[in-house]
């Protein structure tokens, strides 16, 4: 009685492993079934889906015109203070003085990419782009100006 | 005098080892201090702190609906769940309500990311007691739910979707079509966790009757989730406290009475399929409608306590905000299921191997941040 226990429980556990074992092996033979991907070779055809959160970008027109009024409402929604924006006064060709930014200033190193400052925009001024790749060697250049030297703002963006 | 991290015997014989803080075995930083009698485990004092970020602190200076963000760092492996506690505590003291529609989405989100977690689960309790093989088979199926949650949330793991009102965005255009995917591809593969792990002899004997804890002794400790549930405590929130809809759902809550690490995960195991079916249920019926209730631009609760809480993948997850009638709360306080669930650590692994430690911890599911916090 004992002898058949002893060896009914080695069958047992030669058998659970044979079992596991199988798995294995028909992975290891069918290899079309293995979904590794294999960055960075793939870089070519590395798509990333449409809402990824890489960084926080400002799109240009091709006349150099983005959509940011300066209403600052990324700021103060942004819980980390990643964002500043500096404002400037500036004459407009009928004589009024308007409100426009300067330097959009955009912290990568301190953004944790929760989305807040897209959803606040009123004007769609910024979106997130799809870069994920940020390592440098120095930490000053994560800190980014958004907005083209000498962009202006779009028309009837502003009413 | 010894220091704190420094091995010695004590004047009983009992030799002092410290486990960590960077122990592999330990899913993180967590510290902890054993007193061994030869193999045997007499005592054991866990150190906290080594991952602490004052996040209670950080909440009361933001507003409410930047806080949300902060707690996909507590628990990351239900990110979405914790977002999802702190929302419903600002609705609740709003007196608003998400529209159908976007409870349908939390509660599917909320479900695909408790399949992740897991799975996540599945894989580093193999990897812990000797198996590298199956976090493989995890990691498939989990890199397709976190594809899903990429594509409609943005991020892979702290997703920061769910805000007070609703959720942030509609759900992408693929979302229905690539969760049938998805669970047609978990209900396929599920055989092979049983054959290359649940099956395997070794596996079970490593589990079965160690780390027992008794139902009496959950509840005292405040062991909450799959644990509790392991040794007979009926406690799934979803079930007794319904939110989000819940309480429309057909689902089974899961309760084992063995307490030991092998009915911790067989719970765990079965929670996988209730999952599946409640994702099933849900997926080809979401409510048309507003996927936003429309709230103020800034959001302030009314003077007075709100108290909401959830079932994580680890537990009772509770949010407690004291507001002053201010845009921020007064005071922020999370009880998060992973401090009480830790605290029974000790009970469970007295008088065991140490070997058994690994086992133990494992099937508790231990994620630290969330302890630290």
């Amino acid at each position: 009685m004992f002898l058949k226990d002893y060896f009914g429980t080695i069958f047992k556990s030669v058998k659970s492993l044979l079992t596991g074992m199988k798995l294995t092996g028909y992975y290891f033979t069918h290899l079309k079934e293995i979904v590794t991907e294999e960055y960075p070779d793939n870089r070519a055809t590395l798509k990333m889906a449409d809402r990824f959160r890489g960084e926080v970008i400002m799109p240009h027109n091709d006349n150099n015109e983005h959509r940011c009024t300066g209403c600052q409402a990324c700021e103060l929604a942004c819980p980390n203070g990643t964002i500043k924006i500096i404002t400037k006064q500036e004459t407009l060709p009928d004589g009024k003085k308007k409100k426009r930014i300067d330097t959009f200033v955009y912290r990568l190193d301190m953004c944790t990419f929760c989305n807040l400052c897209i959803v606040a925009c009123p004007s769609d001024a910024i979106v997130m782009g799809h870069k994920f790749e940020h390592s440098v060697y120095d930490k000053k250049q994560l800190k980014k100006i958004l907005n083209n030297p000498d962009s202006k703002l779009m028309e009837g963006v502003e009413e | 005098m010894t220091l704190l991290g420094e091995n010695h015997i004590t004047e009983e014989g009992q030799f002092v080892i410290n486990m960590g803080p960077q122990h592999p075995a330990t899913h993180g930083v967590l510290h902890l201090k054993i007193w061994l009698d030869g193999e045997t485990i007499k005592k054991i004092e866990p150190h906290l702190g080594y991952i602490h970020r004052s996040i209670e602190k950080m909440c009361e200076s933001l507003t409410y609906r930047q806080y949300i963000y902060t707690t996909s760092r507590m628990d990351y492996l239900s990110a979405h769940m914790n977002n999802q506690a702190c929302a419903l505590a600002v609705e609740k003291g709003l007196q608003i309500e998400a529209s159908p529609r976007a409870q349908a989405i939390r509660v599917i989100l909320a479900e695909l990311t408790r399949l992740a977690s897991h799975q996540l689960w599945w894989a580093a309790t193999g990897l812990d007691l000797g198996g590298v093989t199956p976090f493989f088979y995890a990691f498939r199926e989990r890199e397709a739910i976190n594809n899903i949650l990429e594509e409609t949330c943005g991020t892979r793991l702290t997703q920061n979707f769910v805000v007070p009102g609703g959720i942030m965005y509609d759900i992408h255009p693929n979302f229905q079509n690539h969760v049938k995917q998805v669970i047609k591809q978990i209900k396929d593969n599920f055989h092979e966790y049983d054959e290359i792990l649940t099956g395997n002899v070794i596996f079970q004997n490593r589990l079965q009757g160690v780390g027992y804890i008794s139902k009496e002794d959950a509840i005292s400790y405040g062991c909450t989730g799959p644990t509790a549930r392991a040794s007979g405590v009926s406690c799934d929130i979803r079930k007794q406290f319904p939110y989000d809809g819940y309480d429309k759902i057909q689902f089974d809550e899961i309760i084992a009475t063995g307490g030991d690490c092998w009915a911790r995960y067989e719970v765990r195991m079965a929670e996988m399929l209730q999952s599946v079916h409640i994702i099933e249920q849900l997926i080809d019926n979401i409510p048309e409608g507003d996927f936003q209730t429309k709230t103020k631009a800034v959001l302030k609760l009314p003077k007075g306590e709100f108290y909401q809480r959830v079932e994580t993948a680890r537990g009772e997850l509770g949010v407690y905000l004291v507001s002053d009638g201010a845009a921020t709360p007064y005071r922020c306080k999370f009880r998060s299921p992973g401090f009480s669930n830790l605290s029974a650590i000790p009970h469970m692994a007295k008088e065991a191997k140490i070997g058994d430690l690994m086992a133990i911890m494992a099937t508790v599911d231990l994620v630290i941040p969330d302890i630290d916090r």
